[in-house]
């Protein structure tokens, strides 16, 4: 049962302050599944209030987990390429050549943006796999741009 | 040499049939040119006649029946006409129509045009809004010659460039035909950053001399000049036969199958109303593969591989090396009984599918035996087929698995979710690129050449860590095929991770494909 976990590698974590971000989006979608079921169980179609109470249990077990989430997203910036992992049961960790970037974009939510922090992501030719780095404050933010958009000129590839 | 040419007076006049690489010379000098004249007639010319002769002889009846009521049976539109007294009011309104549609048609051809530099090929176009659009020449993911069969009549081709992205190639239509072949020759050649290509570029172009130096330059230094042999060729039964055993077949012949039943169980009829489209349906279909496979070849040229197809319609890609993200050879059952494989790839150009000849050919080899296919892959990867690797290719097409050939298979536990195919479901890494095998039942072997890799990713979910196992993706760009490789061994994914984000970053950095003949001497 242990977890994957490559060798040699010290993650550098985001900042916790994304938890709050993050609870506040569950407590959000929560708070619109419970009333969904309210209305449902006034209109008495059982089966959508059942399903929608099995939503809301996943909701509650997933906002629990948020802390522990948030620790787990992690980055590393190595001598050639870009390594990142997130999630605890359902683990990812994608590497990303420098040389590979096609562009990268820094988002601000409104409620991340009054904690101060920044999202990052890391566009390649491969559309459906880039790398987004969520609750980076906003000058590391912009750090890790620059050093992206300057190391990633160093080592051009093509396509 | 020079001395004839210095006294010939008239520089200027062309000789009487101007000899193709003069035409391409021509094209190519980075000044503006126009397309064929014919291409306004060819592009909506025939269709709006056609168009508008069918309505008028479908809805002449009805036509004349609205808007004239009084017009009695029996009677003729010219008669009408005659007894009104309106032959100018109806002559003025037919000619000054004809002159509007003529008159839009060649404005938007003259304001059409297109320049070739040694960088950049650069396309003008539009009236009212003017687009232009710039492709650099590095960038070419390949160069189609599609000639429809109107056009080949009037002796033009289309010429599309392909560029990464969504719906970013460069159309050239219409090209009069012979000078297509040989402008995408050109194009490729200066794309491909020969020092012959750097020195013809860096000639100042005009002066008589120079053009007299293109000339002689210009025919048979090219090996590619003579169309180059196919290496593949698919007899007619082949094809017959692949399509008849074809996922479609299988497909329609369970919904005449459900129908039957439907309509003897119930009695009812009905159903057989939705017949009529879904037969259309599945004919158009078997019409479209069939015609993309017709007259089919695929052969090796210096500047890439070239794929043709096409019998009325014809259809002619080369792809310059390097331009190929991923490749699948796959088998479905019913073709194995006759050894069939099918060859797809992924590329870093989409087109957005407006009829057959232009959607994006990712189909290599439509049907081929084993043989066929190794030729197929040694043009497409001549780094990774040599004689040693053809015993490594033949299984990890068609090995059942367990025997070492080099292929990292998955452990016995993966039989949980691989039940058929956990003996041969691996993976390997070779000289050049990243193959991986899988399925018991539809094979499947999917090579990814190593700079071609954008990204790799490993994933695990519960019940994957309760069986230690892990998932795999090597991220290329979008494309028919997903190169992924589920439940392998958690430590032999974390070792076959390190090593493939290591090799996708020192193949990315020693790639020079984008200038495939860079490194050439001068012939």
């Amino acid at each position: 049962m242990d977890r994957l976990e490559l060798p040699g590698v010290t993650w550098k974590r985001v900042s916790p302050k994304l938890v709050w971000v993050e609870l506040a989006a569950g407590a959000g979608f929560l708070v619109v599944v419970i009333a969904s079921s309210v209305i449902m169980y006034l209109l008495q179609i059982w089966w959508v209030v059942a399903a929608l109470a099995a939503v809301a249990v996943a909701a509650i077990v997933n906002l629990a987990l948020t802390r522990r989430r948030v620790r787990s997203i992690g980055y590393q910036l190595r001598e050639d390429d870009l390594l990142f992992r997130r999630g605890i049961m359902w683990q990812r960790f994608v590497a990303v050549p420098y040389g590979r970037m096609q562009l990268v974009d820094i988002n601000r939510g409104p409620l991340a943006r009054s904690l101060g922090l920044s999202e990052l992501k890391f566009v390649t030719a491969a559309a459906a796999a880039g790398v987004t780095i969520p609750g980076l404050p906003a000058a590391e933010a912009e750090r890790l741009r620059d050093h992206l958009v300057s190391v990633a000129e160093s080592r051009r590839a093509g396509l | 040499m020079s001395e004839p040419d210095h006294a010939s007076p008239a520089p200027a006049a062309p000789p009487a049939p101007p000899s193709v690489p003069t035409v391409v010379a021509r094209l190519t000098d980075g000044e503006w040119h126009r397309l064929h004249p014919a291409t306004p007639l060819l592009k909506g010319g025939f269709a709006l006649i056609v168009v508008l002769g069918y309505i008028v002889s479908n809805l002449r009846e009805r036509l004349l029946g609205m808007f004239l009521p009084r017009f009695g049976d029996g009677g003729d539109p010219v008669d009408y006409v005659l007894n009104h007294g309106i032959v100018l009011q109806v002559l003025v309104g037919v000619a000054a129509l004809l002159i509007l549609l003529i008159a839009g048609f060649t404005v938007s051809w003259r304001m059409h045009t297109f320049r070739i530099t040694s960088e950049v090929v650069e396309v003008r176009s539009g009236i009212l809004f003017r687009t232009n659009r710039k492709a650099r020449l590095d960038r070419i993911q390949g160069i189609n010659i599609v000639r429809p069969f109107v056009s080949r009549l009037f002796g033009a081709a289309k010429l599309e460039i392909s560029q990464a992205g969504h719906d970013a190639n460069v159309h050239l239509s219409y090209l009069s035909s012979a000078a297509a072949d040989d402008l995408r020759r050109e194009i490729l050649r200066r794309a491909s950053g020969t020092r012959e290509a750097e020195r013809m570029s860096a000639v100042p172009v005009g002066t008589v001399l120079d053009r007299r130096m293109n000339e002689l330059f210009a025919p048979e230094l090219d090996p590619d000049a003579a169309p180059p042999e196919s290496v593949v060729k698919i007899h007619l039964g082949r094809l017959f036969g692949s399509m008849l055993l074809g996922t479609g077949t299988v497909i329609a012949v369970l919904v005449v199958i459900a129908v039957t039943i439907w309509i003897s169980a119930t009695g009812r009829l009905f159903v057989l109303l939705f017949a009529l489209p879904s037969a259309l349906g599945f004919a158009g279909y078997y019409a479209r593969r069939f015609s993309r496979s017709l007259r089919y070849t695929i052969a090796g040229t210096p500047d890439g591989v070239r794929v043709g197809f096409g019998l009325f319609s014809t259809s002619n890609e080369t792809l310059p090396p390097g331009r190929i993200h991923s490749i699948e050879v796959s088998q479905s059952p019913l073709w194995r009984p006759a050894g069939w494989w099918q060859i797809r790839v992924n590329r870093a150009s989409h087109t957005s599918g407006r009829g057959s000849e232009n959607q994006a050919n990712t189909t290599i080899l439509p049907v081929g035996n084993r043989a066929d296919v190794t030729r197929v892959l040694e043009l497409m990867l001549p780094d990774l087929i040599g004689p040693e690797t053809a015993s490594f290719i033949e299984s990890g097409l068609t090995s059942p698995g367990g025997a070492p050939d080099g292929f990292t298979n998955s452990p016995r536990r993966a039989a949980w979710l691989r039940p058929f195919s956990w003996r041969r479901n691996g993976f390997a890494i070779v000289p050049g690129s990243l193959v991986l095998r899988k399925g018991a039942f539809w094979r499947r072997l999917i090579i990814v050449p190593q700079p071609r890799l954008q990204s790799v990713g490993l994933h695990q979910g519960p019940l994957l860590r309760w069986l230690r196992l892990a998932d795999v993706q090597l991220h290329t760009v979008h494309g028919p095929i997903s190169a992924d490789l589920g439940a392998i061994d958690r430590d032999a994914a974390l070792a076959f991770f390190s090593q493939v984000a290591d090799v996708a970053v020192r193949a990315g950095q020693s790639d020079t494909s984008h200038r495939w003949r860079a490194g050439e001497l001068p012939v």
